[in-house]
């Protein structure tokens, strides 16, 4: 019978079957970190269970670290016990942990990818609802609660309902100065924030083909800010390449044998999906949020909705208040304080690279304030390898050290209640910057443009 | 997890749609290590100003409004992982929520936290919204045995769906570890059958 990706996955992955209709998934990679970990060895501690398979398990501290002086203890004494307790259990329990300091410490979904741990084929669970990133290798990977967490850490499985299935084409060529952001961003204001919820989300199409490695994370990374489960791209050469030679990519004949395993993981011509939509690459246009959630969002050029269903009014209202903007106005023209360059989403080399191409010999407005956040020690490493560092201090970017920060502001690293931020992250929840911060998202390239111009511009009439 | 059977309470209103756990309880809030006392934050950035007194027009600071189910609109829970949501309005003394729709990872740690999400349809909801605002002392019957919603002053009852298995591991106190544990030995077989073991 024809099979879409997520089934084949799916079903390589079946333990067993209950009789309510869950199935137990054994889950092939488990990554953690400092926030969602604690709560789940305590958990595994209370119950005197072992934890089943350690090596299946990577640790990295990211989401409360600070981005500044990691060298030095860290000062906040609650995040300073948050990142101690995970490095004991990480000891304790004989996990492989990348913490502050270490070459290969960063946000976990930068470097899952990076050091070959995410591949094709596998079945990847973190405390995280941005696990989705994993699925533009073709895996199905999904967030999960602390519970959850302790779950694996006892069983390696988890038990789960099986997903429905959902395809998002996108057609043709995206226009000069349209990134794999904009793509997304425009998949989610279509589908709403809650357009796909219950459903693993693949996205397919020539335009998500022709996309690099790093712009299909984030275009999966993104897949729950539509309420998906996960999102997943079918593996092709770019993806092999890719993983090819990363530390934990398999090497010599185990290479040969994935590779055949790998090449057959697409979803078969036949295949059933509950829900399809195809959209036009040339109907996409650079795009921003207006709101307070990540379906909120309009071309750059478009204004804030004047109508909505009158069930939705007082929800939208109250966003539109929250961010000081009135239906039917255009953004254009709008002064921007911070522009927040970082996050899961768009933080690796590729996104660095665009922002150093655009501000090479432009300085960012005065009156804007411009932090840039790598994912990972790697490619902060890369960037000053490639001398984008220098490139970034002269337009005036604060270069940081790598971490989770001002996307969820778990750290010291805040937007001030009131100021206006064109974030490159994930979301545009009331608060989520800090309290009282207004959260715009847009691509690295919108993001570079506007900390230039110091205000909402057309970035297409910008572009170097 | 605490066994879960039935609730004889009134529901708090908060008539919102695409409820975030962002909203729930802050980032800035999950720094602790274990499970209590997060209750304190919940809905932190609503309910107080910055320098933590009350907002008076928040519902949870609202004295006509009380009772063990929040009643909330449609797309509850959105966004983060953090289980940390689904602790603190358990530890804010709530035990249902209802929606007409959780986000799937709330609905999960809802149901690992002995927190039941308690689905309704977009009319149902919109007329329990009405009726607590009218009078907050509208008596509301959770029954999860008989997955049934009942409101005595409508002289009705509506049912709900609950998956079969979580439904049973509410109303004992069972979580999936217990079970997950239980299949060890079918867990080793299949990793013992796998093609593949790069």
């Amino acid at each position: 019978m024809a099979r879409s990706l997520v089934d084949k996955i799916w079903d390589a992955h079946v333990v067993r079957s209950i009789a309510s209709g869950q199935d137990v998934v054994y889950i092939d990679r488990h990554l953690i970190h400092e926030v969602t970990s604690p709560q789940a060895f305590d958990e595994l501690a209370a119950r005197n269970l072992p934890l089943f398979r350690p090596s299946q398990i990577i640790a990295t501290a990211d989401h409360n670290v600070p981005t500044l002086n990691q060298h030095m203890p860290i000062e906040e004494p609650l995040s300073r016990s948050q990142v101690d307790k995970l490095t004991e259990n990480c000891q304790k329990y004989g996990i492989e942990l990348y913490g502050l300091g270490h070459q290969r410490q960063g946000i976990v979904h930068v470097i899952g990818p990076e050091l070959g741990l995410t591949q094709p084929g596998m079945t990847i669970v973190c405390g995280d609802s941005h696990t989705s990133t994993h699925g533009a290798f073709g895996a199905v990977a999904f967030g999960i609660g602390t519970s959850q967490v302790a779950q694996v850490m006892a069983s390696q499985c988890l038990l789960l309902t099986r997903p429905k299935r959902m395809r998002v084409a996108v057609e043709g060529t995206l226009r000069p100065g349209v990134t794999a952001k904009d793509l997304i961003l425009y998949i989610i204001a279509k589908l709403g924030t809650g357009g796909a919820t219950g459903y693993f989300v693949e996205y397919a199409g020539s335009a998500v083909r022709s996309l690099s490695m790093e712009g299909r994370m984030t275009v999966c990374n993104m897949s729950i800010e539509m309420g998906a489960r996960g999102g997943l791209i079918a593996p092709d050469a770019t993806t092999f390449a890719y993983v090819a030679g990363r530390p934990f990519a398999p090497k010599g004949e185990a290479w040969e044998q994935a590779l055949a395993y790998w090449e057959t993981l697409y979803s078969d011509e036949e295949a059933v999906f509950d829900a399809e939509f195809v959209y036009d690459a040339a109907d996409i246009t650079p795009m921003i949020t207006y709101g307070t959630n990540p379906g909120m969002g309009i071309p750059l050029t478009g204004r804030v909705p004047s109508q909505v269903p009158d069930a939705e009014a007082e929800s939208f209202d109250k966003s539109l208040k929250y961010m000081g903007f009135e239906r039917g106005e255009s953004l254009l023209g709008k002064q921007i304080d911070y522009v927040f360059i970082g996050s899961c989403t768009n933080s690796r080399i590729e996104d660095l690279r665009a922002v150093a191409a655009y501000v090479a010999g432009k300085h960012k407005a005065s009156h804007v304030e411009a932090i840039i956040v790598p994912g990972s020690k790697q490619v902060e490493q890369q960037a000053i390898a490639e001398g984008i560092d220098k490139v970034l201090a002269a337009a005036g970017f604060e270069l940081r050290e790598p971490g989770c920060s001002a996307c969820l502001a778990m750290n010291e690293d805040k937007i001030p209640a009131g100021a206006y931020c064109v974030a490159t992250s994930n979301r545009n929840f009331e608060g989520r910057q800090g309290p009282g911060s207004r959260t715009l998202l847009a691509s690295p390239l919108v993001a570079a443009i506007t900390a230039v111009q110091g205000r909402i511009v057309d970035i297409t009439q910008y572009l170097n | 997890m605490e066994k879960f059977q039935t609730l004889h309470t009134t529901g708090v209103p908060l008539p919102f749609e695409n409820v975030d756990t962002d909203q729930i309880i802050p980032a800035r809030f999950l720094k602790a290590t274990t499970r209590e006392g997060f209750g304190e934050n919940l809905f932190r950035d609503w309910r107080y100003n910055a320098d933590g007194s009350p907002k008076a027009d928040f519902v949870l600071n609202n004295p006509r409004y009380s009772g063990e189910i929040l009643v909330a609109g449609k797309n509850f829970g959105c966004g983060s992982s953090r289980e940390h949501a689904a602790w603190a309005l358990y530890d804010a003394g709530f035990r249902t929520v209802i929606s007409s729709y959780f986000a799937d990872i709330f609905r999960g740690n809802a149901l690992n936290t002995g927190l039941l999400p308690l689905q309704v349809d977009d009319k149902v909801l919109a007329r329990l919204l009405a009726a607590i605002e009218a009078d907050p002392q509208l008596e509301l019957v959770v029954d999860l045995p008989a997955q049934t919603l009942a409101v005595p002053a409508w002289d009705e009852t509506v049912s709900f769906a609950i998956d079969p298995y979580k439904k049973e591991c509410l109303i004992n106190g069972y979580d999936d570890i217990d079970f997950l544990v239980n299949q060890k030995s079918a867990i080793e077989a299949y990793e013992q059958q796998r093609a593949w073991t790069w």
